[in-house]
């Protein structure tokens, strides 16, 4: 018993926590978003004009400003939602599928491809489905490719969806030098097999589909065997062989239904948005909406706020900058400093941090002299 | 002589790769998938110049800077800088826990905002004067014919990048700090009750291959572009973290696979290709990363495998 007495109490002692009271969990995200918008508005202070409060101004006009501008937030949250959507399943089976961009920009092309060659020669209405179908194709085996190496060999699946995203990059401006042959590397807007602009309103068409295929997702995870199954997968993939799942089937089921909405969100991205196609036309998005489904808890209500936020600062922050005369870049540092704060903020919900106060180590030692 | 031009094109450029890999190597070794790359080695380049525009302001006579000051004041700025946000990543990923993908892809999206936002704001005038003090290293190299244009004809950073992917090589692999940061990656339950600090490992892994990752972004600004400023740095620092995978986590291997990634890089600009046919070319690096990938799962060969707790991040309670 005596070297009891030596043993030192750590300053800091972490443990896991059960649950999370939701009143908890809302006070601790608020708090990280405001401090987070707080210093952004400090570095506003010192490089805009418009000082520490234009910032919010500036940030709230940039949303609403104008009815505009609330259909380009409207149109931006439903092709991100779109695309966190589709990378959802496979996070919830623990599949890093980061090849989201390249799947989603795979079936852009794919859209892109039959507007160009086949419009004209059949009805608009005949020319979208077919554009739709050939996307979701597209999408599907994009993804289906790094899904077979990893139920099969195991092979590191975070890496492969990386290396396709590069590969459709390559691809698609492969076809905008070769389809264009005076060389400006432009396609230009295809005229043919444009979705519909509902009530004269372009995005409406697109903001409806992503909305049908929220609740898709949600019912799909929530309610279905499979996705009952693929979180089995996600949580022990030993237990799911036990109670007789096929994992490997179940991997490959998943990342097709991701590659399918990633080819819907690359085909509302061309046909119903863009009309054209280029390497950027995603625009980083597929990385983005990896960071929106994981902030989201992978739970399609929650990914909709998460969307909402992270459009919200991205154009408001753009607001700001052209306002302001400064680099577009301006959005993504500022999108990135909140990440920061969420991301650290779900610390404190997972884990409970004790600090060793004088009292306790008191404590302590009274009841080791008690032992003694 | 065209292939000693576009040989020595391909050696010179694999520079960028090399320190990005290397350091990534260094990182993943303790089980940190660090993606935040690309972004880490914009700010590299963003500090670099930063820590040079400093220096030249300074400086009596911008128009003929000290050599060794103009190279060395940057190199060191670009490795703190890039440092730190190596160490912000610790932060996160080892002391709060936080999923490696997503911190990463966060660390990439402010890393490349804080470059462009950054870049626009340095003075940059005489940058040309202070660019071939990191050019040239050798004067005699002109003189040895293609001898010494294969060799001895490129600028500082690239022997710095050879050395220290030789030295990272050693030091993993013959070193009793290596083996304890080896079995971080692999195992860090079995590391921790043999007594190492996982904490220690990963922070010091991951900051100081953040540091050496940035200085390839130097390279890219004040070497290859002679000290032009351009915003794609981040796309090189993609095909990096594709050479750690195409090296199996090996520096000494990431020399030559660099130099096959710089050649495949520059080969559309040698070869008599168009447009159209050059995007297939640049392809190539990613295709071939995407094979090694495969192959190595398939023959599934212990030493080539993967550091087995990469991307997990470890927490003492939960065994």
């Amino acid at each position: 018993m005596a070297n009891n007495a030596k043993v030192r109490e750590p300053l800091i002692h972490i443990s896991k926590r059960d649950t999370v009271p939701l009143k908890f969990s809302i006070i601790v995200r608020t708090i990280a978003i405001v401090s987070a918008l707080l210093l952004c508005a400090l570095l506003a202070s010192f490089t805009t004009k418009g000082g520490f409060f234009g910032f919010f101004v500036e940030l709230f006009s940039g949303l609403f400003g104008t009815p505009r501008r609330i259909w380009n937030l409207l149109q931006a949250l439903a092709i991100l939602l779109g695309i966190s959507l589709a990378v959802t399943p496979a996070f919830k089976m623990k599949f890093w599928n980061i090849g989201a961009e390249g799947q989603t920009l795979i079936a852009g092309l794919a859209c892109a491809a039959c507007m160009k060659f086949l419009g004209g020669t059949m009805p608009e209405f005949v020319l979208i489905l077919i554009s739709l179908i050939a996307s979701v194709i597209a999408g599907a085996v994009w993804a289906v490719i790094p899904a077979i190496f990893k139920a099969f060999w195991n092979t590191n699946e975070t890496l492969f969806t990386l290396m396709m995203n590069y590969v459709a990059m390559n691809l698609v401006r492969y076809f905008v030098f070769a389809w264009v042959p005076n060389g400006s590397a432009v396609v230009g807007v295809i005229p043919h097999g444009h979705l519909p602009a509902l009530f004269g309103q372009q995005y409406l068409i697109n903001i409806i589909s992503v909305a049908f295929l929220t609740a898709f997702v949600y019912v799909y995870l929530k309610e279905s065997k499979h996705g009952y199954e693929l979180t089995v997968v996600g949580e022990s993939e030993n237990t799911a062989r036990y109670i007789g799942i096929n994992v490997k089937k179940v991997v490959i089921r998943t990342m097709i239904l991701s590659g399918i909405l990633c080819g819907v969100v690359g085909f509302l991205l061309v046909a119903g948005t863009a009309f054209t196609i280029n390497d950027a036309i995603v625009g980083g998005r597929g990385f983005t909406a990896i960071l929106v489904s994981w902030l989201g808890k992978f739970n399609p209500l929650y990914m909709i706020l998460t969307a909402l936020l992270t459009v919200s600062l991205q154009q408001g922050a753009n607001q700001i900058a052209t306002v302001n005369r400064m680099p577009g870049a301006f959005a993504d540092l500022i999108v990135g400093i909140v990440f920061f704060f969420i991301i650290a903020c779900e610390f404190f919900l997972k884990y409970k941090v004790k600090i060793r106060t004088k009292h306790a180590q008191n404590d302590s030692n009274v009841n080791k002299e008690v032992k003694a | 002589m065209g292939i000693i031009n576009f040989l020595t094109a391909a050696i010179r450029f694999s520079t960028v790769f090399l320190f990005g890999s290397t350091g990534e190597s260094l990182t993943e070794k303790s089980g940190n998938l660090n993606l935040g790359i690309p972004g880490t080695m914009c700010v590299g380049a963003v500090f670099g110049i930063l820590g040079e525009s400093l220096y030249l302001s300074a400086c009596a006579d911008p128009t003929n800077p000290n050599p060794f000051l103009a190279v060395f004041i940057p190199l060191i700025f670009s490795f703190c800088g890039a440092g730190l946000l190596g160490l912000l990543n610790s932060f996160l990923t080892t002391t709060l826990r936080c999923n490696q993908n997503v911190t990463g892809l966060t660390i990439t999206t402010f890393g490349v905002g804080l470059t462009n936002f950054l870049g626009n704001y340095i003075d940059r005038s005489n940058f040309n004067y202070a660019s071939k003090c990191f050019t040239t290293v050798f004067p005699f190299a002109s003189d040895l014919g293609w001898f010494g244009q294969l060799f001895f004809s490129y600028g500082i950073l690239v022997y710095l990048a050879i050395v220290i992917a030789i030295l990272v090589s050693w030091f993993l692999n013959k070193t009793r700090a290596g083996l304890h940061l080896r079995a971080v990656g692999e195992n860090p339950a079995t590391a921790d009750a043999a007594g190492l600090s996982v904490t220690k490992y990963r922070y010091l892994a991951t900051s100081i291959g953040s540091g050496i990752a940035g200085l390839g972004g130097l390279f890219y600004i004040m070497d290859y572009l002679t000290g032009a400023w351009e915003y794609s740095i981040d796309a090189m620092g993609w095909l990096a973290v594709a050479l750690v995978i195409f090296s199996v986590w090996r520096p000494n291997v990431g020399i030559l696979g660099s130099i096959l990634f710089g050649a495949l890089y520059m080969a559309p600009y040698f070869l008599n290709v168009n447009f159209a046919q050059q995007e297939l070319v640049k392809m190539i690096p990613f295709i071939v990363t995407i094979v090694v990938l495969i192959f190595t799962s398939i023959r599934n060969k212990k030493e080539n495998q993967p550091p087995q707790s990469l991307g997990v991040s470890y927490f003492r309670e939960e065994r």
